[in-house]
């Protein structure tokens, strides 16, 4: 853990394939601006690939996955599955959209942290991430 | 002159109004339940009262007028529901063609009376199944379609030439309607019998739901062509259905979402006309398709505003001649955004209130959503709910008896014109961008909407905008509804199919009409023609879409926020 570290925390919201449904993401990327995180969007139609090499580029500590099209476990698996490919397992994945609930216990087993539903508020997603997200990227040591 | 009320009267009214604001004033100074503020789901301030005196220039024949006449203040038709109720038109698909063939003919069996069609994402995007962007996608929310194969099946025993068909298909649009087309005639149907709409509208693609293939301008391009293909060949087809819908979903309040959604029209009608076509021959095949979400009397008012303002641009702006080319005519869906995955049963309520919107602002044909939208594709349950709603609705209610039942409401008139001089100032700003193209690169509509959308969004965190079961009235709850879920091992059967599909084709059929397609493109004749022999073939969708991108380029999302 980085100690003293006065970085701000590092966020890359992401949206993982064809699905366009921007709506969500694009609100919760601003909360996060105005929290004070620095936040890097991806725009839409973004393959997994993309979304990991971005991430370790940036050095980012989380990245907020949306999926409103029903390929989350599919999506979510392969980013998760690329982090650890490229030892960048110490960024955390959160995701929401509309994700079946009995869908969710499987995300966690494959090591996605939370998952929002319809209805989250705003102020929810930033406290989760206050809570559980240290700043330190993962190129820092 | 046919002013409705005269000065004299209206100087009587408003002295009187003015003792009433008094006592008002009074007694909401202690008024348990006052509230801060009295907006619409838009941000609107409402008034407590409408009185003659917020609609003093109202001219019976000049704005509003009988139905089926000038400026259609009133609706589009003559008789409206009396003479033919709307088309009860549910949106529908899911997993294979088979899966949707089936739901489409439980739909018309349950009296539904047009169908439309949901593509899954890769087709909505102009891949095929196989494509490796496209994996872990197949038939998750609609139905794949990678050759005429598939389309042969999802429209297996239905009798096209009664039905209409109306597909929700944007950038491969014209490839989608080809293969639909050679089809309908495979069947024995020629195309000009065959009625239905395909969306095709890539402006509210770049401003709001995001499905791209190709840049704005060889989009638009490919969307005038399959106007003019339809004026001549395909008479009874929409060939393009200008949509609000998704630019309202995307957060875009009322008003917003009329302005962008005439504007889009106003950019087809130039290009239309730019290619030489006749106004009156194509702007009648014009259709829209609107929100129609949970404030009651902004959606009212927001359809009664975009009959008369559309009437007066066709008319006045683009000198059409027909009275055709003057009616907006509308499909509506109930809104998605307002429906709620806590308490999912609530939905099927807002949906109805939301449907009663519609038909009271005079819609053409309309889908109800089913209460489980806002958690996955819709069981065959929840869909019949949502169908019935309407059937209750046009059976039971009563609401169609009398034609635009809320005309001549104080209120609603003044809402109406409020909304009209609204979206007026966004159209003007748009037309001094340069028009609805230059806005969209200057990232003008999709930051109006997200400016909306965040405000919105902060309204129901702070507990300002109340949705009932989520930031009110909430409870622990299980969800308690059944879920559709996609096959997994669809995907794979649906790439068998279309490799067998490949491996039985004429390919050398295949590829000189893939050639000739590329020549269109590159040579600007329509490409049509060359889409539907391609289809015939057996072209897949991606063969023909490849041939866009290569040509035209590709678009990426410029991702703001």
């Amino acid at each position: 853990m980085a100690m003293g570290n006065l970085r701000k925390i590092r966020i890359l919201v992401a949206k993982p394939g064809l699905d366009g449904h921007d709506r969500g993401a694009r609100i919760v990327a601003r909360a996060f601006r105005d929290a004070g995180f620095e936040v890097i969007y991806t725009g839409l139609h973004q393959t997994p690939e993309q979304i990991v090499n971005a991430a370790v580029q940036e050095d980012v500590d989380l990245i907020g996955l949306s999926s409103l099209a029903a390929a989350h476990l599919f999506l979510f698996q392969r980013v998760i599955d690329l982090l650890k490919a490229q030892g960048a397992e110490d960024i955390q994945v959160i995701g929401g959209g509309i994700i079946p609930e009995k869908d969710i216990d499987k995300l966690k087993a494959i090591g996605v942290k939370e998952v929002f539903l319809p209805g989250t508020s705003l102020g929810a997603i930033v406290k989760w991430v206050k809570d559980h997200v240290v700043p330190g990227g993962p190129s820092e040591d | 002159m046919s002013k409705l009320y005269r000065e004299k009267a209206l100087a009587r009214v408003s002295d009187a109004r003015n003792d009433w604001r008094q006592g008002y004033d009074d007694r909401m100074a202690s008024a348990p339940g006052k509230k801060e503020s009295y907006a619409t789901v838009s941000g609107k301030e409402i008034a407590p009262l409408y009185t003659p005196c917020e609609i003093p220039d109202v001219d019976y024949l000049e704005h509003l007028n009988f139905p089926g006449q000038f400026p259609y203040t009133r609706g589009v038709q003559t008789s409206m529901y009396r003479g033919r109720p709307w088309t009860m038109r549910m949106f529908a698909g899911l997993g294979s063609a088979e899966e949707t063939n089936e739901r489409f003919h439980y739909l018309v069996e349950h009296g539904q009376t047009g169908l439309s069609t949901a593509f899954d994402m890769p087709t909505l995007m102009g891949y095929d199944t196989a494509e490796p962007k496209a994996r872990g996608e197949c038939g998750k929310c609609g139905v794949a379609v990678d050759t005429l194969k598939d389309m042969e099946i999802l429209f297996q025993g239905l009798p096209l030439d009664r039905l209409t068909t109306s597909m929700t298909i944007n950038p491969p649009a014209a490839v989608i309607w080809a293969m639909y087309i050679a089809m309908a005639e495979k069947q024995g149907i020629p195309r000009a019998a065959l009625g239905g709409t395909i969306q095709n509208d890539m402006l509210k693609e770049f401003i709001a739901q995001k499905t791209f293939m190709c840049p704005p301008e060889p989009s638009m391009r490919l969307i005038v062509d399959t106007i003019a293909y339809g004026t001549e060949e395909v008479p009874r087809w929409n060939p393009v259905s200008i949509s609000g819908y998704h630019i309202r979903e995307a957060g875009a309040t009322a008003v917003q979402e009329l302005a962008f959604t005439l504007a889009d029209g106003i950019a087809y009608v130039e290009a239309a006309l730019e290619r030489g076509l006749d106004v009156d021959r194509f702007a009648p095949r014009l259709s829209f398709f609107f929100n129609s979400h949970i404030d009651f009397f902004e959606e009212i008012a927001k359809f009664r505003a975009a009959r008369r303002m559309w009437a007066h641009i066709m008319k006045t702006r683009f000198r059409a001649k027909s009275e055709r080319s003057l009616w907006l005519r509308f499909h509506t869906q109930t809104a998605g955004c307002s429906l709620t995955a806590r308490q999912p049963f609530n939905n099927i309520v807002r949906t109805a209130v939301e449907a009663l919107a519609a038909v009271l602002g005079g819609t053409q044909s309309l889908h109800t959503n089913s209460f489980d939208e806002v958690l996955a594709i819709p069981t065959e349950e929840a869909a019949t709910v949502a169908l019935r709603t309407q059937q209750i609705l046009a059976e039971e209610t009563g609401v169609g008896n009398t034609i635009d039942p809320l005309g001549g409401a104080y209120f609603m008139e003044a809402l109406t014109e409020e909304m009209e001089a609204e979206a007026y100032d966004y159209i003007k700003k748009i037309d001094e961008m340069g028009g609805m193209l230059n806005a969209i690169e200057k990232n003008y509509p999709q930051m109006e909407i997200a400016e909306a959308a965040y405000a919105f969004q902060r309204q129901v965190d702070e507990g300002r905008r109340i949705m009932v079961g989520v930031n009110k009235y909430a409870v622990e709850e299980d969800i308690p509804v059944d879920i559709y879920h996609a096959d997994d091992a669809l995907e794979e059967q649906q790439i068998a199919r279309t490799d067998r599909v490949k491996n039985d084709r004429d390919e050398s059929r295949v590829r000189s009409g893939l050639a000739k397609l590329r020549e269109a493109c590159e040579g600007g004749t329509n490409v049509m023609p060359e889409l539907i022999e391609c289809a015939t073939a057996y072209a897949t969708l991606q063969e023909m879409c490849d041939v866009f991108r290569e040509v035209f380029g590709t678009y990426t999302d410029p991702g703001t926020f």
